[in-house]
């Protein structure tokens, strides 16, 4: 029967019931991963949802233990803080690094390589790497302050908050300054070469050229990398979770990282789905700001 | 202009050979300042390669030493004993987790492309705004309900159950990618192949998916890198250690699960784990990069 029904239907309906069986395994995908577990996040978050038990509907209670938790707002200032000390250096270095390699020289293409490679690395892996540079014992970076007597002695990077977030700041730039370097090169790339010529016979000197030409021109691609950047550091994880295990005194403990202890460690998961609300609002108004800045310059 | 050049310094050059020469010694600056930098970026991963090859005692002498007295490959061998069974199991699980989530990536993007780039069908749009409009929703927020579910399923600590939470986080940018990719292939092409009778799954797989080749190695390539580093799904998902990912596995040796910790081991994980994404991406970085500018630049 389905076989004459198939048969009945003009060659446009069949098109269309093609097209829906072309997508259906890719939105089943998404309905099932994405939109079920995003409906069941905000469930989940006005229950007590231990992993195993009686689940049990509480309202609100979660969020208002949410402005209780001392380790949660200090994980959200923390969070803040790590993304707008981060930040900048991405961006400085990242920029300086996309002048560098802008033309076309030779064998530029070899450093463009090697500035991006650490980006392909992932961000666990290039943490256990640098753990172990910032190791006070066996370390290479008190190896080599130690040798130029710059350091009286050993330091311990990891174990004060203020270093460990500059070591660990350091950290990502390394891992991440090569994707900024590449959105931002394509932002520099597309600027004509004669209105640096044209201001140059105008008498513009380089940071006139900067402000006036470059920087404005490339709003587009500052604006984007700088919202994958921003949106990147705030669900760091694996840096703190590696490198100092949310140490010293619980000084390094972003909020994915607060979320993951609630949920996965003590198993309080509608706590932890209530946390991933807010740290979702936050990103969207993120992404939001994204498309605004993006959508206005068209 | 012309009186100025005619003009000669001291030295006996003309200025349009002083010109010359210091636009080769600015040249001869911006190569030295890339090649000073180029050396720290690619320090850490040759410190790491130069303390795997040293002797396991030395790779923990305190303080260190900078270049290995003999060269041995004794931390890589360490490491295939090392844990409960060895880096060999955690190569396999991660190269099949990979694996899973290239193939899967590959099918439904590329089914998914070629149905929103070239039918109509009722709710097509819709469809396509729910599927793009997950690119704005982080997976560290949805991660507790895909554990519960996963539980639920009995596909937790399962290698195809991590997979199938890849392939999810890699479909937004592979759908996007792959309906660009068969946008750009004109009409004709398919439309005097659909009117002598060909099916439409045999014209995509006979005459498109040659067309489209680059898009999907491209799809292949992130879809690869991104299943082979990701940490914190794997460390969510997997509580068996038999089952752990490379970087998860890694991570129990920096934490000294097995005993004290051993970085000279720790080192040699960290190469083995480096080398297939570095190597991916050095083959064929042109489409990497086109990856990155068609999935962030041009949406």
């Amino acid at each position: 029967m389905g076989q004459t029904a198939l048969l009945n239907l003009s060659w446009e309906q069949r098109r269309k019931l093609t097209g829906l069986l072309f997508v259906t395994p890719t939105v089943a995908f998404v309905t099932v991963f994405f939109i079920i577990p995003l409906i069941m996040t905000i469930y989940m978050s006005f229950h007590d949802w231990p992993l195993f038990g009686e689940r049990a509907f509480i309202g609100l209670a979660n969020y208002e233990e949410l402005g209780k938790d001392r380790q949660y707002l200090k994980s959200l200032d923390f969070t803040f803080r790590y993304t707008a000390l981060v930040t900048p250096p991405i961006f400085i270095l990242g920029f300086i690094l996309a002048s560098l390699v802008r033309h076309n020289i030779r064998y530029i293409g070899i450093f463009r390589t090697i500035f991006f490679l650490p980006v392909v690395i992932g961000l666990g892996v290039s943490s256990l790497l640098w753990v172990w540079m910032l190791d006070d014992r066996i370390g290479v970076f008190n190896k080599i302050l130690l040798d130029f007597h710059l350091v009286p002695k050993a330091q311990l990077f990891l174990g004060r908050p203020n270093t460990a977030m500059n070591v660990i700041i350091l950290s990502v730039v390394w891992k991440t300054v090569g994707f900024t370097m590449i959105l931002l090169l394509a932002g520099l790339q597309a600027i004509p070469d004669e209105l640096y010529e044209s201001a140059e016979v105008d008498g513009a000197g380089y940071f006139r050229k900067l402000f006036y030409i470059t920087l404005p021109l490339m709003r587009r691609f500052i604006a984007l990398a700088l919202i994958l950047s921003v949106i990147g550091s705030i669900l760091s994880f694996d840096q703190f979770y590696i490198m100092t295990r949310g140490g010293p005194r619980n000084s390094t403990i972003s909020i994915v990282f607060w979320i993951f202890n609630n949920s996965f460690t003590y198993f309080k998961m509608g706590y932890g789905a209530a946390m991933s609300i807010v740290l979702l609002g936050i990103l969207v108004a993120l992404t939001g700001a994204q498309l605004y800045v993006l959508r206005e310059k068209e | 202009m012309a009186t100025s050049s005619m003009q000669a310094d001291p030295t006996g050059l003309s200025q349009q050979e002083i010109r010359r020469l210091r636009r080769r010694a600015l040249l001869a600056l911006r190569y030295l300042i890339l090649v000073v930098l180029a050396l720290l970026f690619l320090f850490p991963i040759l410190w790491s390669f130069i303390n795997s090859i040293k002797l396991p005692s030395e790779a923990l002498a305190v303080p260190p030493t900078y270049l290995p007295t003999e060269v041995s490959i004794k931390n890589y061998e360490e490491l295939t004993t090392y844990g409960k069974i060895g880096i060999a199991q955690h190569v396999y699980n991660s190269t099949v987790v990979a694996l899973i989530t290239v193939a899967g990536s590959i099918v439904l993007s590329t089914l998914g492309g070629y149905g929103f780039a070239r039918f109509n069908f009722p709710g097509k749009n819709v469809l396509f705004i729910m599927v793009l409009s997950t690119l704005m929703i982080p997976f560290q927020s949805i991660l507790i309900p895909l554990f519960v579910m996963i539980v639920q399923v009995d596909l937790h600590d399962t290698l195809f159950g991590l997979a199938l939470v890849y392939i999810t986080f890699q479909l937004p940018f592979g759908i996007f990618l792959m309906r660009n990719s068969f946008l750009a292939v004109p009409h004709e092409i398919e439309e005097s192949a659909l009117l002598d009778g060909c099916s439409s799954l045999s014209v995509l797989y006979r005459l498109m998916l040659r067309l489209v080749m680059p898009g999907i190695v491209t799809v292949a390539i992130y879809a690869f890198i991104n299943s082979w580093n990701e940490f914190l799904a794997a460390l969510i998902f997997m509580s068996d250690q038999d089952n752990f990912t490379l970087p998860v596995f890694l991570t129990t040796i920096r934490y000294g699960i097995w005993g004290d910790v051993n970085w000279g081991a720790l080192q040699a994980g960290v190469i083995v784990s480096i080398i297939p994404s570095l190597a991916i991406f050095l083959a064929l970085q042109r489409y990497y990069m086109d990856g990155l500018m068609g999935g962030a630049v041009k949406n």
